[in-house]
């Protein structure tokens, strides 16, 4: 308890100082933050009132294009998923070599940022929302991977016990027993990375990789503030749509199951 | 529904079967393209050659890692400050409804735009990026810790407002202390995000590594690419160990 008490002061000493270095090493003089909370009141005056800039249609359609790009990265990363799980459960694959190589992949593909993989994308496929969707279907991939994999060793085994006792081969078991167990879990992560992608999508434009992102960056770029508001207002009605939609749809899914 | 919805996407998002057909074995291409030639026999040469910014480098992922740790702090006090009145049984309605809405938008606006407005108005360097990042985590941390306030048990509140304690009184000695280990979980577990997180912000000129790989991606330097990714995963990687074992570690001795 002596020590406890010892160390306790002793780390948050340290964990200020580091703070205090950081704040240093980034140049927060006080004149530095003064000046840009000014110029930060000076924007937001600006941005009042949010208005279109006579391109509204042409928004609209972008940020269209955002949500298609969240929806279909999120359904090719659960299409691709789905294997990728089945080979890192420990209770579908006993050869602990090829489940732990597994599960680092899946660690990769989520280690990079999706900005990263767009930005990679676009310079391997072109700009447009094509990268975009690659972009955020990779990194989902080590995502959806890894929450469906940790839900199929959750599941019940006996189900499966009595499909294989039935006289059916392994790949039957898993299809029979185990998926439908772990289907409404899975469905209702899916929904939830659709929920983050809707908010990735929007800012994939800014390296070009379609959507939204390139008009809002566009308009910061040229100091159309009233523009840049209405594009956010844009991107959080959106948001907020897409959260309220999945939301319901997850509700369904689990009072069903 | 599911199949109009997909053609729909496919459509908008100019996609076909043809194009993802066609585009995959390039993208494959430029990820192999970007792999280093590590031959057995002179390994460590070729590692060095691969390498040869790692100086650099190590320095703009400390830089990283102090933008999310600043962020991070900084964020995590104002979230504790805003999770006390927006949590529903320790303040008024109306208080409650204002500060989750607040919350709600600080966490919905998307870091890298933030990132955008705050290089604008800071200036180019770490301290906008480290803006972004504590506004985006006060944001949703405020939620996630007032719902551990929410769980925290009445009584000893309740206990400190009959001895005389002011409301902060309260807070402070009869709520703060239920929920803490939840608190130092949910910063842990936002300052591993703040950690990916940081390392993109440097595309938009707010600091840390991301300039650097930007830079290489735009100049085609392909070696670069990886050794830098690869950089970012071993340190990702490491902080979501560390973290991972301090969370278990603060959350089993709570129990």
């Amino acid at each position: 308890m002596t020590k406890l008490r010892l160390t306790t002061p002793l780390l948050f000493a340290l964990l200020f100082l580091v703070l205090l270095g950081g704040l240093w090493r980034m140049d927060a003089s006080s004149d530095r933050i003064l000046n840009g909370i000014m110029k930060l009141g000076w924007l937001v005056a600006l941005m009042w009132p949010p208005s279109a800039g006579g391109v509204l249609p042409e928004l609209l359609v972008s940020l269209m294009e955002s949500l298609a790009m969240a929806f279909l990265g999120t359904f090719l990363a659960a299409l691709v998923a789905l294997p990728l799980a089945l080979l890192g459960a420990g209770n579908i694959v006993g050869n602990i070599l090829l489940r732990f190589s597994v599960r680092r992949l899946y660690d990769g593909l989520r280690g990079i940022d999706t900005l990263i993989w767009a930005l990679i994308f676009v310079s391997a496929v072109g700009m447009g929302p094509f990268a975009g969707i690659l972009a955020l279907a990779v990194p989902d991939i080590g995502v959806l991977s890894k929450l469906f994999s940790e839900a199929l060793e959750s599941a019940d085994k006996r189900q499966v016990e009595a499909v294989r006792a039935a006289g059916a081969n392994r790949v039957l078991a898993v299809r029979i027993g185990l998926i439908p167990q772990v289907a409404p879990i899975m469905l209702s992560q899916i929904l939830y990375t659709l929920e983050s992608n809707a908010r990735s999508s929007t800012v994939l434009g800014i390296v070009g990789a379609g959507g939204i992102g390139l008009a809002l960056s566009d308009r910061i770029r040229i100091n159309n503030w009233d523009e840049v508001a209405f594009i956010i207002l844009l991107i959080l009605v959106m948001v907020a749509a897409i959260d309220l939609g999945s939301r319901k749809l997850r509700m369904k899914i689990i009072r069903a199951a | 529904m599911l199949a109009i919805a997909i053609a729909a996407s496919a459509w908008i998002g100019e996609v076909s079967i043809a194009r993802l057909v066609r585009g995959l074995p390039l993208a494959a291409d430029y990820i192999a393209g970007t792999l280093p030639r590590l031959r057995m026999d002179h390994f460590s040469a070729d590692l060095a050659h691969w390498m040869w910014g790692f100086e650099d480098w190590a320095l703009l992922l400390a830089d990283t890692l102090l933008i999310a740790y600043v962020g991070t702090v900084l964020g995590g006090l104002v979230a504790l400050l805003l999770s006390f009145p927006a949590a529903a049984t320790l303040a008024p309605p109306w208080i409650v409804t204002i500060i989750r809405r607040v919350l709600e938008l600080m966490r919905t606006v998307p870091t890298l735009v933030l990132a955008l407005i705050f290089v604008y108005a800071f200036g180019l360097g770490a301290f906008a990026g480290m803006l972004a990042i504590a506004v985006h985590s006060a944001g949703s941390l405020g939620k996630l810790f007032a719902e551990e306030h929410e769980n925290a048990s009445l009584t000893q509140m309740e206990a400190v407002r009959a001895a005389g304690g002011t409301w902060a009184a309260q807070m402070r000695f009869g709520i703060f202390p239920q929920s803490l280990p939840g608190v130092l979980s949910y910063g842990l577990l936002r300052f591993e995000i703040n950690v990916r997180e940081a390392s993109v912000l440097g595309i938009v000129g707010a600091g840390g590594i991301g300039e650097e790989l930007y830079l290489a991606v735009r100049q085609f330097e392909y070696q670069d690419i990886s050794a830098i990714l690869v950089l970012i995963l071993v340190t990702v990687a490491a902080i979501d160990l560390l973290c991972g074992r301090l969370r278990r570690s603060i959350l089993g001795a709570a129990t």
